[in-house]
């Protein structure tokens, strides 16, 4: 039987009568779309992943794209991505790999919470005018603490563990080199070593040429132990340990072979060329004793200099996992939401398996307090955070900060075409190809990456006066500054809202 | 809005309550006639080793019987009655206000290192979370608290608050937005033998209520104020804090102020902020709070309601408004306005 081709997902139009032949469109795409013959460009849109490098590079827009140029018949369930996975899966037998985060249309839980302003009672905090406090640490906290006299002077008794310190509650989360090119992650680097947060390296392990910036890098202890020794864990400001990430919860990493060039398989420390998928889970790691036991030996490694983070995905039963977590010695958990990027997952893993991190975080706040545990660790929430409306909601809802992913690359150039798993990011990003690499300038796009999260550390400050709040703490699990707007009883109990009006 | 008063005498020399009336009344221009009370240290001299458990019952055939079994559970009713009230043409009576005087069973919190204190925070958490028409709205040892809803003065007429005396008064003259005409509502809170006035407004009281909660308090008085009574008492008799450094706790030096302080300093400070960082309280407020040997007023951290401080002798007063101290004290002096944040404390001696 023959399958036969499946409609075009875009179709690129070349508009004669503007192009001028100056062959950028060709120069620029590495998928192939363009070619000249004769006196004009021709296509083959078929090859076209809606990047917009092309249409980006075009000095006479003379390109346009067309997403879905041919209908199938229309139908609720047999949707157009339904039928091609099945086609496709038909043809190959294969698990069908995907880039991005989670496609399916669920609901946006963010959308449907409103933040809270003051009015005549409380008088709003004018952030131009007044102080405003962003500045977070991330790391355990006692919780009391005692103090001595000692000749009319105050002594504390209490020793407090090592804290990373934030000046804005939004770090960036980790994305390894072979995910992402070393470019990119000097963008990164660069720019939260200005802003005074953290970058995570990912399970790529950490390039020599990021050395400079190591104090403001949190290095990953993921499955696969990629590029991990003594050198690596000394250099990280802190560690953390990867069970899962939200966008493919449950299994492990995946980084196609096609991306494992020189560079990186020496700071990852396995062959050129090879696929490096992580297991599923840590094999030294089958129970909660066993990450007790991972986390003081990191600990122990590093002379309890560092905190030690764990990151999971939210899934079910996250609530009860992270009060685990919090018992083991860990300084922090990251919960990565649903919808959390990646450069490479099994598609029906990504639409899937997990939670939102709306959900996810709330529970783990609740029952971190139900439990008197919740200040000694931080919280950090990760997985489609968007905007800095996300930022403030989430932290309401009880995250500490925020890792974004999406959101940096995004910044850099990133069009969120959703196929990074190629290695083929016309941007440079997520790619190892020299030529490719070479397109991204570390210089500029750091100060992209700086100005983004500086825009929405003003926006989140603003939101906080408006709210009558100066410092962050005070946003903290305040979920009374939130409504819920058309979100069901049921998910309002979970989140603790109220809904709008009440 | 919302003015509030406080007066303690360092040598326990004791007031009646007819100046901390008229002082409050000077201040009816911040209230709204909905809501005023009062709290008097050194009331019950003879029952002073007795908790005066103070209740408001909507009635006494039902409700009572209710709370009298309840505090039978846990120790013992020395004594009670109904607290003495005298009609008042502007005070329509919602509640009957009752007082018992109790002495818990300390055995009965075998794991505690303060058993008779957790009795009756268990009892006042009980009671009002789960006794509907039964509220209790005083539980110290030695102090007795009237509030209603009306202006100050009624108030004061209606319990006849002159017929007290007192060496330590806090008053309170309400303009309430959240819970008006309810008599739970008025300040001052009150948890064993703390008590608060408050003006203003907590715009971080869902951070602290869901901190102060997984501590085992329950917050049941729907309103901003009753979590300042219960920080304090976490943060001063559980936690062994003095009275300055849990103001320092809620409302903390800036991060900017911190770095520049001297090493040891900051490191106090930054621990401080670590560890109570939910207990921070954000907002406009002007607070005093008492218990029995002493009375701190502070502000939030930008000072967005008034306070002023005076001395008088061994008398230290706090107020919104100067007028309301110099009514009280005609010959009150070294009147100062404290910082933003800064505590102004009172102690008794000995």
């Amino acid at each position: 039987m023959s399958i036969g081709s499946v409609p075009l997902r875009y179709r690129i139009g070349v508009d004669h009568e503007q192009c001028m032949l100056c062959g950028r469109c060709i120069e620029n795409c590495p998928y192939g779309v363009f070619r000249q013959e004769g006196g004009s460009i021709h296509v083959n849109s078929r090859v076209c992943v809606a990047c917009h490098r092309c249409i980006a590079m075009c000095p006479r827009d003379a390109i346009s794209l067309v997403e879905r140029p041919v209908d199938y018949r229309s139908h609720p369930l047999w949707t157009p991505v339904v039928r091609e996975s099945i086609y496709n899966q038909a043809r190959t037998g294969r698990i069908i790999l995907s880039g991005m985060g989670n496609a399916q249309e669920y609901p946006i839980i963010f959308d449907r919470l409103v933040l809270d302003a003051c009015q005549v009672t409380n008088p709003s905090i004018d952030p131009l005018r007044e102080p405003m406090e962003l500045r977070t640490y991330i790391g355990k906290k006692p919780s009391r603490i005692e103090f001595s006299k000692k000749d009319g002077e105050t002594i504390l008794e209490t020793r407090l563990s090592p804290n990373l310190m934030l000046e804005t509650p939004i770090m960036i989360g980790h994305m390894s080199y072979g995910a992402i090119s070393l470019n990119a992650q000097k963008s990164l680097a660069r720019a939260v070593t200005e802003l005074g947060t953290f970058m995570g390296t990912g399970e790529g392990g950490l390039h020599e040429s990021l050395y400079p910036y190591q104090e403001h890098i949190i290095v990953q202890v993921a499955s696969g132990r990629f590029g991990v020794d003594i050198n690596y864990l000394e250099r990280g400001a802190a560690i953390e340990i990867k069970i899962g990430q939200g966008a493919k919860p449950g299994i492990g990493g995946h980084l196609p072979g096609e991306k494992v060039c020189a560079d990186v398989s020496c700071t990852r420390m396995i062959p050129e060329g090879s696929d490096a998928i992580s297991p599923a889970p840590h094999h030294d790691i089958y129970s909660i004793e066993d990450l007790k036991q991972l986390v003081r030996s990191l600990k122990e490694a590093t002379e309890w200099k560092k905190p030690v983070f764990v990151k999971i995905a939210a899934v079910h039963n996250s609530a009860a996992i992270a009060a685990g977590i919090a018992r083991s010695s860990a300084d922090a958990v990251v919960i990565d939401g649903f919808r959390g990027g990646t450069g490479a997952a099994p598609r029906v893993f990504r639409d899937h398996v997990g939670i939102p991190i709306e959900a996810a975080i709330a529970s783990v706040d609740a029952k971190l307090r139900s439990q008197g545990i919740r200040n000694e660790v931080s919280l950090i929430a990760s997985g489609g955070i968007r905007e800095s409306a996300d930022v403030a909601k989430v932290i309401a809802l009880g995250a500490d900060a925020v890792y974004i992913g999406t959101a940096a690359l995004v910044a850099m150039g990133c069009r969120v075409c959703g196929t990074c798993y190629r290695g083929l990011c016309p941007w440079g990003i997520a790619t190892q190809r020299p030529d490719l690499v070479a397109r991204l300038d570390p210089s500029v796009a750091s100060a992209n990456v700086v100005n983004l999260i500086h825009a929405w550390t003003l926006e989140l400050s603003e939101l906080m006066g408006a709210a009558g709040i100066n410092s962050i703490e005070s946003l903290r699990g305040n979920r009374d500054r939130l409504r819920g707007y058309m979100l069901d009883e049921g998910i309002m109990q979970v989140l603790d809202v109220k809904p709008v009006g009440a | 809005m919302c003015g509030i008063i406080g007066v303690i005498d360092r040598s326990r020399r004791t007031m009646n309550g007819a100046g901390i009336r008229a002082a409050l009344s000077q201040m009816d221009e911040r209230g709204s006639g909905e809501g005023a009370g009062y709290a008097v240290y050194g009331a019950f001299p003879d029952l002073k080793d007795y908790y005066a458990i103070h209740v408001f019952f909507d009635n006494l055939h039902e409700t009572k019987p209710v709370v009298e079994e309840e505090l039978s559970k846990w120790g013992t009713i020395e004594h009670q009655e109904a607290v003495p009230t005298y009609e008042q043409a502007n005070i329509r009576k919602m509640h009957i206000p009752w007082r018992f005087f109790f002495r818990p069973d300390p055995h009965l919190m075998p794991r505690s290192t303060t058993p008779e204190d957790d009795v009756v925070t268990h009892l006042v958490m009980k009671v009002n979370s789960s006794i509907p028409g039964a509220l209790i709205y005083a539980s110290g040892k030695d102090l007795a608290v009237f509030k209603a809803s009306g202006w100050p003065e009624d108030v004061a007429d209606f319990y006849r608050i002159q017929d007290y005396t007192g060496y330590l008064w806090l008053g309170h003259n309400r303009y309430p937005t959240n819970t008006p005409g309810w008599w739970g509502g008025a300040h001052p809170f009150n948890l064993l033998n703390w008590s608060v006035v408050h003006n203003g407004e907590i715009t971080s009281y869902g951070t602290n209520r869901r901190y102060i909660e997984s501590y085992g308090y329950r917050c049941s008085m729907f309103t901003d104020t009753e979590v300042v009574a219960y920080l304090f008492d976490l943060l001063v008799r559980r936690h062994g804090l003095s009275m300055e450094t849990a103001v320092h706790a809620l409302a903390p030096p800036f991060w900017d102020e911190i770095d520049q302080m001297p090493e040891k300093q900051a490191v106090i400070n930054r621990a401080i902020r670590l560890a109570y960082g939910p207990a921070l309280m954000n907002g406009p407020f002007a607070i005093v709070v008492a218990n029995r040997e002493s009375m701190v007023g502070f502000t939030d951290r930008i000072k967005l309601r008034p306070l002023v401080s005076g001395e008088c002798g061994d008398r230290l007063f706090i107020s919104s408004e100067e007028a309301a101290i110099r009514t009280m004290e005609p010959e009150v002096g070294k009147v100062t306005m404290p910082r933003a944040g800064e505590p102004v404390v009172g102690r008794v001696v000995g």
